[in-house]
């Protein structure tokens, strides 16, 4: 009962977070990503904002060993920069910049982003069941060659 | 308006950082939104399903209920459904194969100098500039 409340929380101050910062609003990522357009820093405090907190809970992490609900803290670290992390950024990045949305807002602005909001969530699904495969198969052509 | 923008971007980000640490610190665990949804998806997350669902819940009906209080807020999200379509398909399949996105590789990972956060975030941020600046000042498309 704490786990699921406490992480209804940590939802909802991130989605409120996405909402204040402007993350939410399309125009926004894509006027950051623009470089050649009307340039937007917005992106870069939110990032920049958000690392100051999350700094300091990994250092907390380290030295606590356990979360307060009794979970172990993931402190190990996967380093394998494989070609599944590579091409898989490449081709969430293209699809972050054609429609200016990442998983995080197209979930917060379900509530007010129309049919439009809700295509893109429902595609993003059938990109993430499709994905299983996808990277097995990667996997194997990266293994053989 | 114009001039406070960055200053609603640090205060959001501000939020977004501490609900990462709410989630890393008291449930021990990293808050990445393609990771939570994902593993629902792909069945990968079965035995944390509660928890996962809990976030979106929070996540989805909260800024809600506030845009629906307060009003004032709009995607700007294309008409285009073929842009639609494949964006959503592209950050789907993207996110999961790369096993990360915004909020897991880049705030989270960062913030703790993970080589894979790194990279992810420059290939996605490159990427997503190129096909930006593609589709809008070349093909015209958004």
């Amino acid at each position: 009962m704490q786990r699921t409340l406490f992480a209804a929380l940590a939802g909802a101050i991130f989605g409120l977070g996405l909402l204040v910062s402007g993350m939410t609003d399309t125009t926004r990522v894509q006027g950051w990503l623009d470089v050649f357009g009307d340039w937007d820093p917005t992106l870069a405090f939110v990032m920049g904002g958000a690392m100051i907190p999350m700094a300091i809970a990994w250092r907390v992490a380290a030295r606590r060993r356990v979360a307060v609900l009794g979970t172990a803290l993931p402190l190990t670290q996967d380093r394998k920069v494989d070609a599944n992390l590579v091409l898989g950024s490449s081709l969430f990045g293209a699809g972050w910049g054609l429609a200016g949305l990442c998983p995080g807002p197209a979930l917060a602005s379900l509530g007010w982003g129309g049919w439009g909001g809700l295509l893109f969530l429902l595609a993003m699904v059938v990109g993430m069941v499709a994905a299983p495969a996808a990277k097995a198969r990667i996997d194997r052509i990266t293994q053989a060659a | 308006m114009i001039e406070t923008d960055w200053l609603w971007g640090l205060v959001g980000g501000l939020m977004i950082g501490g609900a990462a640490a709410l989630y890393l610190l008291v449930n021990g665990r990293v808050m990445g939104a393609s990771g939570i949804i994902g593993g629902l998806i792909d069945g990968s997350g079965r035995d944390a399903w509660a928890e996962r669902l809990a976030f979106l819940v929070g996540l989805v009906a909260v800024p809600a209920l506030a845009v629906l209080i307060l009003g004032g807020a709009d995607t700007h999200l294309s008409t285009n459904p073929v842009v639609i379509i494949a964006g959503g398909l592209l950050v789907g399949l993207g996110t999961r194969m790369a096993n990360g996105c915004t909020s897991g590789h880049g705030v989270c990972g960062i913030s703790r100098l993970s080589l894979r956060g790194i990279v992810a975030t420059v290939f996605y941020i490159l990427v997503g500039g190129i096909v930006m600046v593609l589709a809008r000042h070349v093909l015209g498309w958004i």
